[in-house]
């Protein structure tokens, strides 16, 4: 007769439940347990946060918030030059990394061989992605605006933020060039083209939706960066939209940054409502290219 | 046989198309190296306004890294000891790891062990959108909506602090821990994983005896990354921490990190002053921390994936 018990040997049968196994599983259990735990208390948090800054700034999204220019003294009105600061700065940004960091991946993908020169690339990108922010913009002033006698301006600022979100721009576009099938290169070499043609022709098109995630998640990170314009093209308050990119602007981080530290007896649904549009168009245009990520690992022809 | 006119102009066209090549095969490879040139002028740019001050009276290496004074305005008797910057930077990024690390490898392990299909993909969003979240924002959160809390269950007289600022730099920490820790934990080979199986063990048994060790390399270059952002974070500790430049005695105590004195600082001083090269002199230090940190995580990741 087979009885239970703690000795494993006693049993020849494996199956028996045995002290030892019953604790192991319980041991498991309790560590699925604690480990479900660790990470909802760090989403649950973000949630609660997220919903406070909605609810607490709603009161304050309209129509005049959105459009109109803050007043008295930044306690009341809307944060309309913020809005277009912020678009201004994203805009020309764009403007500057999107093509040197796609022909960076380009490089790094098609031509560069193994090599010494390629570790340091690596090395260098890594390290530009992990440069305080702070420290980029004391590289924007001493090298735009200071060096470059561009001053505080717009053209400064975008480049600094150029510079920093270069790494995202060159990592999403080395992934995008990198789900393009060898096979794809190898047909075009054998009709004779050459790797320009090649790359030109047909990877790059190919990579295009890869590349625009990257580009919505610079977009991003380039919307909510304070530290880097703070000295070289943000100012607290203007009171004219900028003409051109000589021009100081106002942009939704820095306001956000200003009204919550240096302005004395703002309501306080304005600074939440600002928290809410920055987040909100963050969170949003995030969450749109993780999406599209999504489908178009799902549409790609070859998979 | 064609006509020679033709040859020619067909001739012509390809040498073009050739020097097209070669010209746009030149600005490739000099994207390719952009980011290399952009890391040498970020420290050559810093260095030449911090230049001047390295090498005057005003800076005593000792002085510098030793002592807690940082009166960089007073007009007689103008002291540069950043100890107490230092000390803040130190203080708030080990109480953010403390929090960070066991959560972010927790997450980890829980998203990449037990979580399956939807819960899982929801896990890896929610911690993409974690990251996404300005700095500024975390400021804001901190500012506007701990502090009140900090005051109230601990008592205290502020509640912009280490603590507040190392809760804030937790979450900032956790999404590359999350993320890289993930990694790690897959690039353990399945065989491993098949074995222990084999053998009998529970899934917490194969994740504690065999991933864990295994994986331990990636698992330290997540930290490591987690550490370098929290290093380098400036908004944030700017808005929560306060502005005491002390060495902290526990977590309710005001500091002010490196990253946040220069942010805080540099608008009220004048180019080329003593104050302005000493705060580039601080970014100096930053950047080579920084440097220092990222290096360091990328060899050990450069280790697991050799694999």
């Amino acid at each position: 007769m087979l009885k239970e018990s703690a000795n494993d040997d006693e049993n020849m049968n494996p199956f028996i439940a045995t002290r030892r196994s019953r604790a192991s599983r319980q041991r498991e259990s309790l560590a699925r347990a604690i480990l479900l735990g660790m990470t909802l208390l760090l989403i649950l948090p973000l949630v609660a946060i997220v919903g406070i800054i909605a609810v607490r700034g709603a009161p304050a999204i309209s129509w005049e918030f959105l459009f109109a220019e803050p007043l008295r003294g930044m306690t009341a009105g809307g944060i309309f030059p913020a809005i277009v600061g912020t678009l201004w700065l994203v805009g020309l940004s764009l403007l500057w990394t999107v093509p040197v960091g796609v022909l960076a991946a380009i490089y790094l993908n098609e031509y560069a061989r193994e090599g010494w020169l390629t570790r340091i690339i690596h090395l260098a990108i890594v390290n530009l992605a992990g440069v305080p922010s702070i420290v980029h913009a004391l590289f924007g002033v001493g090298a735009f605006v200071l060096f470059l006698e561009f001053g505080t301006s717009i053209l400064a600022a975008s480049l600094t933020i150029s510079v920093m979100t270069l790494p995202v721009i060159i990592a999403a576009s080395k992934e995008a060039l990198g789900a393009v099938p060898m096979a794809f290169r190898e047909a075009c070499w054998s009709v004779g083209a050459t790797r320009w043609q090649t790359v030109r022709y047909v990877v790059l098109p190919n990579s295009v939706s890869g590349i625009l995630t990257g580009v919505i998640l610079e977009v991003c990170r380039a919307a909510g960066e304070t530290a880097p314009i703070l000295f070289t093209g943000a100012a607290f308050y203007l009171p004219f939209l900028p003409r051109s990119v000589w021009d100081q602007c106002m942009a939704l981080s820095m306001h956000l940054f200003v009204i919550t530290t240096q302005v004395p007896n703002v309501p306080e649904h304005l600074p939440y409502g600002t928290a809410l549009v920055l987040l909100g168009v963050v969170l949003s245009v995030n969450a749109a290219s993780i999406a599209l990520r999504y489908t178009l690992r799902r549409r790609k022809r070859w998979q | 046989m064609t006509n020679p006119s033709r040859r020619l102009a067909r001739a012509g066209r390809r040498r073009a198309g050739r020097i097209a090549e070669t010209a746009i095969e030149l600005l490739i490879r000099l994207c390719g190296v952009s980011a290399v040139i952009f890391v040498l002028s970020i420290f050559f740019f810093i260095f030449r306004e911090a230049r001047i001050f390295i090498v005057s009276d005003a800076f005593r290496a000792r002085e510098f890294f030793g002592t807690i004074a940082w009166y960089p305005d007073s007009a007689e008797h103008a002291r540069y000891g950043a100890l107490a910057l230092i000390a803040g930077t130190v203080s708030v990024t080990v109480l953010a790891m403390l929090i960070a690390v066991p959560l972010g490898l927790g997450a980890a392990i829980y998203i990449s062990e037990f979580a399956t299909g939807r819960m899982r993909e929801l896990l890896k969003v929610v911690t993409e959108l974690l990251a996404a979240i300005p700095s500024v924002v975390w400021g804001f959160i901190g500012l506007m909506m701990f502090n009140p809390l900090i005051i109230r269950f601990f008592d205290a007289p502020i509640g912009l602090n280490v603590l507040n600022g190392g809760v804030i730099l937790a979450f900032m920490a956790v999404p590359p821990i999350v993320s890289i820790g993930e990694d790690a934990l897959k690039a353990v080979p399945d065989s491993y994983r098949q074995a222990a199986e084999a053998l009998g063990a529970t899934r917490w048994q194969i994740i504690w005896r065999v991933l864990l060790p295994a994986g331990r390399n990636g698992l330290l270059a997540a930290t490591l990354l987690g550490v370098g952002r929290a290093i380098g974070e400036t908004m944030a500790v700017l808005m929560a921490t306060g502005h005491a430049v002390q060495i902290p005695h526990g977590p309710l105590d005001s500091v002010r990190t490196l990253t946040a004195t220069i942010a805080a600082e540099l608008g009220e001083t004048s180019h080329g002053s003593d104050h302005y090269r000493a705060l580039f002199t601080l970014g100096l230090l930053l950047f080579c921390i920084t440097l220092v940190v990222n290096v360091t995580a990328d060899l050990v990741v450069k280790g697991i994936r050799k694999r």
